[in-house]
């Protein structure tokens, strides 16, 4: 058993969850923010009562101090919760070093936790959602998070049970086609919501929706590559049967 | 994953890396795992689908956050 603290590893993967928080930051104010403000053009442009004379928290402050609040937490939360996953994985997905772990675990993360589900509901802007729905789309929001990770969980196990009869290609292959064809099920029985208005540009829904991705993929990648660096660092001097001469496990996938 | 099954196959092991015991990572997982998860509420859905804190501050202040991170909104 690996002796190293799980203290150090989820510092270290809050740490590299921040760092990746400020890159995707970065992203979000200048790649989201124009189509957010579009958006919001729009429904000011289309309001027909006037609910605006006291705004709580003003869109300079919403676009700036605010969405940092969002998405530094957001980057945090994950990097934590990445990292204890982290602890579980290692030594146990099979043969890789931690930092071919941490890319895989990335890789993982980004795909289950948030393209599945942005494949059934997609990221929206400003004033593409009926508030009335917004208890509804958040309960299926989560669920969907939910069944994907667990699907993939489901997945890794099925694909290690399956290794030594098929060998590890084909039964990666099949593991992903189950997790593919139980996630198509999933979309195809979940309900779905189609509350866009009709006038809403088009354009300015795709730019929104590219940014969301993009925010999310600067997220995971830089995380996966600086917690695999940090985490190598930490475990490499004292990974049991690591040869002396070779130094550091080099596993690239 | 051509790696994966090449190690498999009886290529040169690469060194294994020793895992980390359950029972140590689980009092972390669960406090820390909670935590975050808490954490992750308050970006995403608080004063949106269910309110523990009355008013629209929270929401109002992640608000670009939460359509960016893409959680449902209005
Ligand atoms: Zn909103």
């Amino acid at each position: 058993m690996n002796t190293v603290s799980v203290r150090s590893l989820l510092v270290r993967g809050m740490l590299a969850g921040l760092v990746a928080g400020c890159a995707a930051l970065l992203v979000a104010y200048f790649l989201g923010e124009p189509s957010v403000d579009a958006s919001i053009g729009y429904e000011e442009a289309h309001s027909h009562h006037d609910d605006h004379g006291v705004e709580l928290v003003g869109r300079t402050l919403q676009s700036t101090a605010g969405l940092a609040t969002g998405v530094l937490v957001y980057g945090v939360a994950f990097g934590g919760i990445a990292a204890l996953a982290f602890c579980v994985a290692l030594g146990r997905i099979g043969r890789f070093g931690p930092r071919a772990t941490a890319a895989l675990l990335s890789l993982g993360g980004l795909l289950t936790v948030y393209v599945v589900p942005f494949l059934k509901y997609p990221a929206n802007p400003p004033a593409t959602s009926d508030p009335d729905t917004i208890g509804q789309r958040t309960a299926l929001f989560f669920l969907m998070i939910a069944l994907s990770v667990l699907l993939g969980l489901a997945a890794i196990i099925l694909g290690r049970r399956l290794a030594p009869r098929l060998g590890a290609w084909w039964a990666t292959v099949a593991a992903v086609a189950a997790f593919v064809l139980a996630v198509g099920l999933a979309y195809a029985f979940l309900p779905s919501y189609d509350e866009v208005p009709k006038d809403f540009p088009a354009s300015v829904l795709w730019r929104f929706r590219l940014s969301a991705l993009a925010v999310q993929g600067v997220l995971w990648t830089g995380f996966g590559l600086l917690f695999g660096h940090l985490a190598e660092r930490r475990l490499a001097p004292r990974a049991g049967s690591v040869d002396p001469a070779r130094g550091v496990v080099e596993t690239t996938p | 994953m051509a790696h994966s099954a090449a190690s498999t196959t009886g290529s040169p092991a690469l060194p294994e890396v020793a895992p980390i015991s359950l029972k140590a990572i689980a009092p972390w997982a669960v406090f820390f795992g909670v935590l975050m998860l808490v954490l992750l509420y308050f970006v995403g859905a608080e004063q949106g689908a269910t309110s523990l804190l009355s008013g629209e501050s929270v929401h109002e202040w992640v608000h670009d956050g939460r359509h960016l991170l893409g959680f449902p909104c209005h």
